[in-house]
């Protein structure tokens, strides 16, 4: 049986192979997000509320829990997140949850679509794609009204609105064959035509930080979780010593 | 039970009025299993315990949830985020499903390497398969609850398989549904089936299943029967009472699996994707089909199947008989030889290439279309409808070892 | 099989020991599903502190204010009403007088149970069985004024105090609450000390 299992294992291995494949985006960096670090939640929070919840809601999530995870006081909360108001135009609650002010009927108007919700972007999306996308947009003209693009996300409809913030950049191509015989042009950098109030790093940074809160936002309990989870393993490791022993003891009349 | 020992007390009350001692005896301390059991015969006790614990956790979701298309999506936000502790009762749910299937599968395994469904145990098998449809029933239903877009996606692929029979077909799917698309419709009845309908039947079936074994005696990985050697009071040799030998060898068995089920419900509850896939944590939007669907992992071998034939009917018919001549396995295997310890090589090349087309099917149900996956998928459904036909041929006039009297 | 007495103990003592662990570990695990009973955190956030404007009361009148569900009374009671308070022919009719039983704020717990004696703020729901109580402001001679549960017969005073000899334990509960300006208040929240 065993010489079989190793036949078969060598056997399968060159199936693994199989899994490459997929469309080819631009930049395709990777993050780590540090939930330890509060201060960049912090920050991503603040770009999140000043550049975001206008059009988009995060609305599974709610103010006061956001401001007590991220360490920061519900007074602090009201002066810096909250700027949305309810329909008759009172600030939003602190345990409100974070919607957008915008009406979808008027999104629906401006951008022909409704923003999605942000909750669980993260999730949905990685916060790899997220990372690249808010890095990923390009003067495009052709692009009538917008007149931007996207190298992760092509064709996307929303306009570029950290603009300010990172300036505009243009693409530099390249040919490749796309390994099938056809060529391809693709993506290979960007060179900034018009600066904007921050240097690469910064803007880098600022996106990090974004990122590192909509990770936050997509499972605020993670931490928690995870926490949980080391007590609850000690604790089953304590009582397997002793299941297992009590199975010996038990098991000596048998054997 | 002639002589009552306990005649006094509570428990003598008891017993005078309801056969609480009797029952205890029968099925735990006077239930004689035979000694030899291994690794595998955890899995029997493991399925008992997960379908608890889904059981328990699913009826304190079901606490906070909404079977409302406007409201289903935000209402498993809402418990993950706004009822304390809502996240793990909900993580232990989601991964408790995928959890059942692993043991379940292993479970099987085990009775098709041991050879559990041969007479006498033919009904056992014939229970365990109907408990795995049920099963396979209420996961499905299941995972259009949360309302995401693999569960409404996955659930229009599933309900469009039966518009394959010819006739009808069409006009069952509208009545499966309820309306012309997956809809709000569906997802209240599918919500009623999955947490009243489908639970009474498969707790009905696992008591079938428990009485049918308890009835007939365990196999074991000799496949010897024990009842053959009793001693002079009657009892299996090499039998010993399942309480409280198996009772606390199981408890190691369960502390160990509990450990690494919490290692994912605390560390990795998406499972890279494959228990909770990244696209359900978007909405269902019934205008926006995801770039991809897979159904989750436990349904991609026969999903794999379904997609591996080229012709809409016989991908369906191929995909359902794949689960009927499990159901059929009793009479498919003709052999006399229970244990793949004793049986031929051939059977146990069959059994490698049952795992192997299985494994393959699973793997390759999970991934997007392409001509050489097609090809693959339509080789591995050979291998496991190949394992059944071969089986079948060879097992009547096969060449085996010699089984021993006893368990060694 | 082996009926060593020391063998014995050693198996006693570890079934006992797995129990109880296993018992802690069982118990441990039921505290997730107790708690996900208690209100969540919209029930939290509905159940906030809620203003009430007051400036338009006429004495004598009352406005119903929701507050976490629940009704409560903004009562301005007149000259008339907060005479009957200390009326001796009153108190000593009622249980208890001094609200040394009953659940008000400290800043509360006067003759008036009000922080400003014309101004009473209470939660309208009856300590007997939960009924709510009417108002019933009109002196007569068996009843000085004050509410009046239809559910069981229960009756309080002006100030919500309870009469003897009816089925409700304790005077009516006054919830925390301050005036944040001459005209709001604001129900759920004690003033800031």
């Amino acid at each position: 049986m065993r010489k079989i299992l190793i036949i078969v294992t060598g056997l399968l291995l060159p199936s693994l192979v199989w899994g490459a494949g997929g469309g080819y985006t631009f930049p395709n960096d990777e993050i780590e997000i540090d939930w330890n670090d509060k201060a960049a939640m912090q920050n991503g929070a603040r770009t999140f509320v000043n550049y975001c919840l206008s059009c988009h809601s995060a609305a599974y999530s709610r103010f006061n829990r956001v401001g007590e995870d991220l360490g920061i006081s519900d007074e602090l909360v009201r002066e810096n997140l909250i700027f949305t108001t309810d329909v008759n135009g009172h600030k939003t609650k602190i345990g409100e949850l974070m919607k957008t002010t915008m009406t979808p009927e008027y999104a629906e108007m401006a951008f022909g679509t409704v923003p999605p919700d942000l909750s669980l972007v993260a999730r949905s999306r990685g916060v790899n794609w997220l990372y690249n996308y808010l890095r990923g947009f390009y003067v495009d003209e052709s692009r009538i009204g917008l007149g931007i693009n996207n190298g992760v996300f092509s064709n996307v409809g929303m306009p570029h609105v950290l603009a300010d913030l990172q300036g505009l950049q243009i693409p530099k191509y390249r040919i490749q064959d796309d390994g099938q015989g056809n060529e391809q042009e693709i993506i290979v950098g960007f060179e900034i035509v018009k600066a904007g109030t921050m240097n690469k790093s910064d803007y880098d940074k600022t996106v990090h930080d974004l990122v590192a809160f909509l990770d936050y936002l997509a499972e605020p309990y993670k931490q928690t979780r995870k926490n949980v989870g080391t007590g609850v393993i000690i604790f089953l490791f304590v009582f397997l010593i002793l299941a297992y022993a009590l199975k010996r003891e038990y098991w000596k009349d048998v054997h | 039970m002639s002589e009552n020992k306990n005649s006094n007390g509570l428990l003598g009350w008891i017993d005078a009025r309801f056969p609480l001692t009797k029952m205890f005896e029968e099925h735990l301390s006077k239930y004689y299993a035979p000694k030899n059991f291994n690794f595998w015969y955890f899995f029997g006790s493991l399925a008992l315990l997960v379908l608890v614990m889904q059981i328990v956790t699913g009826i304190f979701l079901t606490m906070h949830y909404k079977p409302d298309g406007e409201l289903a999506f935000s209402s498993v936000e809402y418990i993950m985020r706004d009822v304390d502790w809502g996240w793990l009762i909900r993580y232990l749910h989601s991964t408790g499903s995928s959890a059942f299937f692993i043991v379940v599968y292993l479970h099987m395994f085990r009775a098709l390497i041991y050879g559990s469904y041969h007479k006498p145990r033919e009904l056992i098998w014939l229970f365990g398969m109907f408990i795995f449809l049920a099963l396979m029933a209420e996961a499905f239903m299941g995972y259009l609850l949360p309302w995401g877009q693999m569960s409404y996606w996955g659930a229009q692929v599933i309900i469009s398989l039966f518009g394959a029979i010819p006739w009808v077909g069409d006009e069952l799917t509208l009545w499966i549904r309820g309306d012309f698309v997956v809809s709000d419709a569906t997802l209240n009845r599918f919500f009623a089936l999955h947490v009243v309908a489908v639970p009474i039947v498969l707790l009905m079936l696992v008591v079938m299943h428990i009485l049918a074994l308890h009835e007939v005696g365990s196999n074991n990985p000799d496949g010897v029967e024990i009842k053959k050697n009793k001693d002079e009071n009657g009892i299996p040799l090499d039998g010993i009472p399942f309480h409280p030998y198996y009772s606390v060898k199981d408890l190691v068995g369960v502390v160990v699996f509990l450990i690494l089920f919490s290692v994912v419900v605390f560390f990795m509850p998406e499972m890279g994707g494959y228990f909770l896939e990244h696209a359900n944590f978007v909405p269902a939007n019934q205008f926006k089909t995801p770039e991809h669907i897979a159904p989750v992992w436990y349904f991609t071998p026969f999903y794999a199947i379904l997609r591996a034939i080229p012709d809409k009917l016989l991908g369906v018919i191929a995909m359902f008989g794949s689960i009927v001549l499990l159901f059929l396995l009793p009479w498919i295997d003709r052999g006399k030889v229970k244990s793949v310890r004793y049986r031929s090589t051939t059977f146990k090349w069959l059994l490698v290439m049952l795992v192997v087309s299985f494994l393959g099917l699973g793997y390759l149900g999970a991934l997007p279309v392409t001509e050489t996956r097609t090809l693959f998928a339509q080789i591995f459904s050979v291998g496991y409808f190949g394992f059944f036909v071969i089986l079948w041929m060879i097992s009547k006039n096969e060449t085996t070892k010699p089984v021993p009297e006893r368990v060694r | 099989m082996s009926s060593d007495e020391a063998d014995n103990s050693r198996r006693r003592f570890l079934t006992a020991a797995t129990v109880v662990v296993g018992a802690v570990g069982t118990v441990a695990a039921a505290v997730p599903f107790l708690a996900s009973w208690s209100p969540s955190a919209r029930a939290r956030s509905a159940g906030a502190p809620v203003e009430a404007n007051i400036g338009k009361l006429e004495p004598g009148q009352q406005i119903i204010v929701k507050w976490r569900g629940k009704p409560v009374w903004v009562v301005r009671r007149d000259e008339k009403a907060l005479a009957t308070l200390e009326d001796s022919g009153l108190t000593e009719k009622l249980r208890d007088v001094e609200s040394d039983d009953s659940i008000q704020p400290e800043y509360t717990k006067n003759v008036y149970r009000s922080i400003k004696p014309e101004y009473l703020i209470m939660v309208g729901i009856c300590t007997h069985l939960g009924c709510s109580p009417t108002y019933r402001p009109e002196i007569t001679p068996d009843f000085q004024g004050g509410f009046f549960c239809p559910c069981h017969g229960s009756k309080f005073d002006f100030s919500g105090r309870v009469y003897a000899g009816v089925p409700a334990p304790t005077n009516l509960t006054i919830p925390p609450h301050y005036f944040i300006s001459d005209d709001v208040i604001l129900i759920g929240e004690d003033g800031v000390a």
